[in-house]
């Protein structure tokens, strides 16, 4: 039985959502997660650590359990979804990603920050070799401008990437922005255009529609807001309205929703919201997986965690420089000492 | 004191850095700038300066093999491993510094002295450059479980070579950190950044020592005095606060300023490497020069 969709979701929380709880899933946590997704009918399923395969680490945190253990277990429960693995080059290898494709993972998603994309050209050549379904993808797309999105992008598309995707990795973009950018991509490309809301400014869900307007095909989600900072556009929210628009995305709504309600909920230590450090994050325009971060720095050196976070996204910090946290965080507590005395 | 003959292979920044710092040393001799492309800026230069200019490649230097004793190859992984092969044969030290890695990793100050009869060395990465002397430096004092660096770098500094190949340097400079470092395991972490101006290069140490209890005093004290040793060949190399030590785990933040020869101030990365390239070699023409006064030419 095949099922009409006009749109393809894929669902984040088991990799996106892996900075919300600290990298700490559980095989268990995912096994029950990706059986439910599976049954509901989601297409794509991501499953890796939040910074990617191969991320588990001092820098970013490090995986309670080893991440093709749980790519493994998806695999294993999740029916007739896909099981997606993310890959940053400069962190993941392509090691990691042949690993990943031999447990049975079906897509590969490939990304750089907005202004790198050449980095990814091997990873994603191989991913097709390895008969991936290939996606590439720009991260912290607020901070280039438009042009520039569309050069890179091209560079995707050129390697052989199946979809491209645009990353609001901040969830620093307004309506009007993601607008503009989506639609100068599907004037440029001709393959599929996906597109990554976070919720910080809560207009992930806006931000999405607004990309669909755009002919964006391609959607991520996660249910419950189960991302990094105040998480994603809410995959069963964005599952209802779709329906409302009259656009299929093959999921069925009410187990979606029972999915969020009754296995989500539960593995969240807070529910997610956007509190005033998620809100910082896309007013600055920070990686959003600097929050848990930022605010054990901001404990462990006496600051407001809002403050380190302003100051990361004026000194134009990418995607990955969790380390620049710390050294920030003791650059304001020393110049407060200073200046308090 | 007598020096050692030195020739560079490849006219690119990299070539035209060393080229720039090897008119500076005391014990090796510039003789030759070789490169295929005629009109390249370090070729040009290089005819300048009155060395001899080859554009023909590494054949063009095999037909005058007495230029140099020792060989610098600033090309590309891909065409030092024909180099290497070639140098071989025609009996030439090769002092790599592609990602090639055909012949021993060296750090200069940390494990050169096992490798001073060695015809191929190869300078690891970068990162490897400036992070792998802290593993040292932590592992001399407690015994590292774990160590994982991570090297940020300006997207301007970070050449087609590294782009087209970033796993090479993540791979390397692991194989590096365990090899070299003395790390248990080791990780390594690329970053790239484009913001301008273009920012220093700056690399973060993350290492888990061995043990509940470890001496944070002694562990502090050997960091900087491995700071200082690089700083003898990179002045632009420095911690920016002091290491933090919590439990058992060591945090050190360094940065590297270029020293501005041919290649821009921010690209310390690169700096790194060439600077890491002629102590190298200085240290085994000191060994060559040595052997000589003992058992005469």
């Amino acid at each position: 039985m095949s099922i009409e969709r006009e749109l393809f979701i894929t669902e984040v929380a088991l990799r996106d959502g892996s900075h919300a709880v600290a990298h700490q899933y559980t095989t268990e946590q995912v096994t029950q997660v990706a059986k439910a997704l599976g049954e509901a009918g989601v297409p794509y399923i991501e499953v890796s650590h939040g910074d990617g395969l191969g991320g588990s680490s001092l820098q970013y945190g490090l995986s309670r359990t080893n991440e093709m253990e749980l790519i493994e277990a998806a695999v294993s429960v999740c029916g007739s979804s896909n099981i997606a693995v993310l890959v940053l080059p400069g962190i993941g290898t392509i090691k990691d990603l042949k690993e990943a494709a031999k447990l049975g993972a079906k897509m590969a998603r490939i990304g750089t920050h907005v202004t790198e994309a050449d980095v990814a050209a091997q990873h994603i050549q191989t991913a097709k070799e390895l008969g991936l379904e290939t996606v590439g993808f720009l991260m912290m797309s607020h901070m280039a401008s438009v042009h520039k999105l569309v050069e890179q992008a091209k560079l995707l598309e050129s390697y052989g990437a199946d979809t491209v995707y645009m990353f609001d990795s901040a969830g620093a973009l307004l309506p009007h922005e993601v607008k503009e950018r989506i639609h100068a991509l599907r004037q440029s490309l001709s393959v599929n255009i996906g597109f990554h809301a976070h919720n910080n400014l809560s207009l992930a869900l806006a931000n999405t529609l607004a990309a669909i307007e755009e002919g964006a095909t391609r959607i991520d989600g996660s249910i419950r807001c189960l991302g990094a900072g105040a998480g994603n556009t809410q995959t069963e929210v964005l599952v209802a309205v779709l329906d409302r628009m009259g656009i299929s995305t093959g999921i069925d709504l009410y187990k979606i929703m029972d999915t969020a309600e009754e296995i989500i909920a539960p593995i969240l230590q807070a529910p997610q919201e956007i509190t005033r450090d998620s809100l910082v994050l896309g007013y600055a325009g920070v990686y959003s997986s600097f929050l848990l971060h930022a605010q054990r720095a901001a404990k462990k050196f006496g600051i407001d965690s809002r403050d380190i976070l302003i100051e990361l996204g004026r000194q134009k910090v990418v995607g990955g420089q969790e380390d620049m946290i710390v050294d920030v965080a003791a650059e304001l507590a020393k110049n407060k000492a200073i200046y308090s005395v | 004191m007598s020096k050692v003959k030195v020739a560079v292979l490849g006219s690119g920044n990299i070539g035209t850095d060393l080229m720039l710092k090897l008119q500076r040393s005391e014990l090796l001799e510039l003789t030759a700038m070789i490169g295929i492309d005629p009109d390249s800026d370090g070729l040009r230069r290089a005819k300048e300066l009155g060395y001899v200019t080859i554009d023909s490649g590494i054949e063009g230097f095999l037909e005058q093999p007495d230029l140099a004793d020792i060989i610098f190859d600033a090309t590309s992984a891909k065409a030092h491993i024909r180099h290497a092969k070639a140098l071989r044969n025609a009996d030439k030290i090769a002092i790599d510094l592609t990602p090639a890695a055909v012949g021993a990793l060296v750090i200069p100050n940390v494990n050169l002295v096992e490798h001073l009869d060695e015809t191929n060395i190869n300078l690891v990465t970068c990162g490897g450059q400036a992070t792998i002397p802290i593993v040292h430096a932590i592992n001399k004092v407690c015994s590292v479980n774990y160590a994982e660096i991570v090297a940020t770098i300006s997207s301007k500094s970070a050449g087609p070579g590294t782009r087209a190949n970033i796993d090479e340097f993540t791979e390397t400079t692991a194989r590096g950190i365990e090899m070299i470092g003395g790390a248990k395991k080791g990780k390594a972490i690329i970053i790239l950044n484009p913001a301008e101006p273009p920012i220093l290069m700056r690399d973060t140490v993350h290492a888990l020592v061995d043990g509940e209890h470890v001496d944070a005093i002694a562990i502090a004290a050997s960091i900087h005095e491995t700071v200082k040793v690089i700083q003898t060949y990179v002045p632009g190399y420095r911690l920016r606060t002091e290491p933090i030590i919590d439990h058992n785990q060591v945090t050190v933040f360094l940065e590297v300023e270029g020293a501005g020869d041919y290649l821009p101030k921010y690209s310390g990365n690169l700096d790194i490497m060439t600077s890491a390239a002629v102590k190298a070699a200085e240290e085994l023409a000191r060994h060559k020069l040595d052997k000589l006064a003992l058992y005469g030419g």
